[in-house]
């Protein structure tokens, strides 16, 4: 049963994907990045992960995609591809490449499986367990979290305010 | 149960799907998202190794991993908001004032 739940994910997560990489709209592909997301968060509850399924649902499917979507509106720029391409031999190359990484890593992965196939205890990733070890082990990192995220706060506020502050210093000078 | 190693065999094609999103794709957006992409099965993985070894470590990297995510896409879309005021573009081979 959990396999049978496992493929169907697993194949919406890949469709996701691919549809979001072929599909020329970005809007689209904001779209089909939100399956992916969502295939991915049912596969966090698969792997015993209740914690980050809540937080992958409302961090990425919610407010990253959400931005995405809105800077997308914002610019227009769901087309932006609709040039010719510059380098004819990008894409069978880039390709090329790409399999050959997803051989290497394939290999690797199945040489070396990673062991401890049976769950002995379900609820070693339950919430509280989490909070424990973010309030105690992970505490440092966890307040270095909080400087980053008012870095970029502050950095996106001063990257809209420069831009602003430009074009109020430059329309005087054409006028005079 | 599911073996952990499909868990890694399918966060493994989801991250090549995204390094060739990154590589063919030339709208900044798609690119961005490509990455997010390749973020999110570097996730999967690290909740497989989880999962396995019954650690809640793996967990917590997610969760940071998750955390500077949300923090790299609001300021690289923020730049790219700078970058589309000046040059009216987000096709990343249209943006080559650097190149010689």
């Amino acid at each position: 049963m959990e396999l049978i739940i496992f493929l169907i994910t697993a194949a919406v997560a890949v469709a996701g994907a691919v549809a979001m990489l072929l599909s020329p709209n970005a809007i689209h592909s904001a779209i089909f990045l939100l399956i992916n997301f969502v295939a991915i968060s049912v596969l966090y509850v698969l792997l015993y992960a209740p914690f980050l399924f809540v937080i992958q649902l409302i961090v990425y499917a919610g407010a990253i995609i959400v931005l995405f979507l809105f800077v997308v509106m914002l610019l227009g720029a769901e087309r932006a591809e609709d040039t010719r391409e510059r380098f004819a031999w990008q894409r069978p190359l880039g390709l090329t490449l790409a399999a050959i990484l997803l051989g290497l890593i394939g290999y690797i992965a199945l040489r070396n499986p990673p062991s401890g196939a049976a769950v002995a205890d379900q609820h070693f990733a339950a919430p509280e367990r989490i909070a424990e070890a973010l309030f105690t082990t992970y505490l440092l990192p966890f307040e270095i979290t909080a400087v980053l995220l008012l870095a970029a706060i502050v950095g996106v506020v001063v990257l809209h305010m420069s831009g602003n502050q430009r074009t109020e210093n430059q329309e005087p000078r054409t006028e005079n | 149960m599911v073996p952990a190693s499909y868990y890694i065999l399918l966060s493994a094609l989801l991250f090549t799907l995204g390094v060739v999103g990154v590589i063919t794709r030339r709208n900044a957006l798609v690119l961005f998202m490509s990455v997010e992409l390749m973020l999110n099965s570097a996730n999967l993985a690290l909740v497989t190794f989880a999962m396995a070894r019954q650690d809640v470590a793996g967990q917590m990297v997610v969760f940071f991993v998750i955390v500077v995510a949300a923090a790299e896409v609001a300021v690289g879309l923020a730049l790219l908001v700078a970058i589309f005021r000046t040059k009216h573009t987000t096709d990343v081979d249209e943006i080559h004032t650097l190149n010689g």
